[in-house]
């Protein structure tokens, strides 16, 4: 039996002004699945991520997020989400615990049982000591890691993270990679994970590469490989976006 | 979603206002030396220049301090209202406006929440003002000091709801400037919080026409009656309805299908 359709995107597109970002893209991703969305700069990832979000709008095409129709049951969508933006989003000036407890609110969770969930996802990421420091005293990787905290608080069911290990060091990039992955395997959260780098993939990954607005290839890493007859992702991925290195 | 979905997130946003206000002490008194700057410089120098006839809501001859005080009360939420304008701006430049946006909860609910967030703060330092001038001796009568506060949050929500439209139209931080050379001096300088309107007609009756349609000059009217416990229907009405146009306009334009953000590329 197939699992559950976390996010389904059909006939998507999105324009800025005359130039097309996104062309009638169509994909679904499934429950304890680990999308890894591969494709060079200006690609149309973040402009994807931005439509589910639903930061933009499209009248070209529909996401449904757990079934709900984004367009028609906005705030029921919105709530299976959980993101983490390219850009880190936390109050620089506010304590961990603070920022955690300011999205719990914004979801509609109650002081006590925020501060439970706000114990058990920091305790999962190593950052329990750190709960009473700013955000602005931390270092990248552990900012990285209080933000993934926030998008897991509210128990969604797909998570979105927009290429969240730009700018880390290597043991850092590492441990997220790793987690996330363990995440979607042990809870059934379904993930879809934009970057453009190679060795952020397993091998049990689900793969969507995007170029110029179209999807070129959807499927397995040894979907993807069959289908371009390449040995590794990068060449894959090299053929695929015609050339352009990851 | 539940109400008490709803009534938590309101708390969160507004207490996160309030908590940010608080702790940035810098903050907290440079919002307060402008009006202060003004009443005690300002209006000191300029009392002997400007007689003041009686009118209403005053029943005796008043000083200029009395005269431009609720003025400076409306200034404070102008400035605050464009203070979080570009707060706004800010969050949507360095993302954590786009957390607030994805929350499972409508737009119109959560521009409002920001909004009634930036009035608390704006209300909280017009009374720390009031306070000041109360210790030198501007006095409005006691119940004055009841009957402002829901003038105050009216005219807040207006000036906020003025500053979420803008915010809703700024690309970037950079074109803030031009929001105070286009939007905050004249709304300041072409209103009643300086001079009564009778006093500008007999230099301009096109600088009276202005200022009596001006927006702030009604929230300042508003403040000035209900502070000597008086209702200017008037500037009710004329308050109510420029937030109302404000705020469907900032909603508009918030509108990820038909507003500015489509056109923008950014949250």
């Amino acid at each position: 039996m197939k699992a559950t359709i976390a996010l389904a995107v059909d006939q998507l597109s999105f324009a800025y002004g005359a130039k097309k970002a996104l062309d009638r893209l169509s994909f679904q991703i499934y429950a304890g699945e680990c999308t890894i969305l591969l494709g060079p700069n200006g690609a149309g990832k973040t402009t994807l991520f931005s439509l589910i979000t639903r930061l933009y709008d499209s009248h070209d095409g529909h996401i449904a997020l757990c079934g709900f129709d984004l367009q028609q049951q906005t705030c029921k969508a919105l709530a299976k989400l959980g993101i983490v933006f390219q850009q880190t989003t936390l109050d620089m000036d506010m304590s961990v615990m603070d920022n955690l407890y300011y999205h719990a609110a914004l979801h509609g969770i109650g002081r006590k049982q925020a501060g439970q969930r706000i114990e058990q996802e920091l305790q999962r990421l190593n950052m329990w000591e750190r709960r009473q420091e700013k955000v602005r005293q931390l270092n990248g990787g552990h900012k990285r890691r209080v933000e993934i905290a926030r998008a897991l608080l509210h128990q969604p069911s797909l998570l979105l993270l927009d290429e969240p290990t730009v700018g880390l060091d290597v043991p850092s990039r590492q441990a997220i990679v790793d987690y996330v992955h363990q995440l979607a395997r042990e809870t059934g959260l379904a993930v879809l994970w934009a970057s453009h780098l190679i060795d952020e993939i397993y091998p049990g990954d689900h793969l969507l590469v995007l170029h110029k607005g179209q999807i070129k290839a959807n499927g397995t890493v040894n979907e993807v490989l069959a289908l371009t007859g390449t040995a590794s992702i990068r060449e894959a991925f090299q053929q695929l976006t015609q050339g352009e290195a990851a | 979603m539940s109400v008490t979905h709803y009534w938590r997130a309101l708390w969160g946003i507004v207490g996160r206002e309030l908590w940010r206000f608080v702790t940035q002490r810098e903050r907290f008194v440079s919002a307060l030396v402008r009006p202060l700057v003004w009443l005690f410089v300002f209006a000191a120098g300029f009392r002997a220049a400007l007689g003041l006839a009686i009118s209403p809501p005053y029943e005796t001859y008043i000083l200029y301090e009395v005269y431009i005080t609720p003025g400076l009360c409306g200034m404070i939420q102008l400035f605050n209202g464009m203070q979080s304008s570009l707060s706004m701006v800010y969050d949507r430049e360095m993302g954590s406006m786009r957390i607030l946006l994805v929350s499972p909860l409508p737009r119109w609910f959560l521009l409002l929440s920001k909004l009634l967030a930036g009035v608390g703060v704006s209300v909280l330092q017009v009374y720390v003002f009031l306070a000041i001038a109360w210790a030198d001796d501007i006095h409005a009568p006691w119940q004055g000091y009841l009957w402002a506060m829901p003038a105050l949050l009216l005219s807040g929500l207006m000036l906020g709801a003025l500053g979420l439209l803008l915010s809703s139209f700024i690309k970037q931080l950079e074109n803030f400037a031009g929001v105070m050379n286009f939007v905050i001096f004249p709304m300041f300088f072409l209103s009643t919080a300086l001079y009564p309107l009778w006093k500008l007609k007999e230099s301009s009756i096109l600088l009276h026409q202005i200022a009596q349609y001006n927006p702030f000059s009604q929230a300042v009217e508003l403040i000035r009656f209900a502070l000597y416990g008086q209702l200017n229907l008037h500037a009710l009405i004329y308050t109510l309805t420029a937030f109302a146009v404000f705020m469907a306009a900032a909603i508009f334009g918030y509108n990820p299908s038909k507003g500015m953000m489509s056109r923008k590329g950014g949250a």
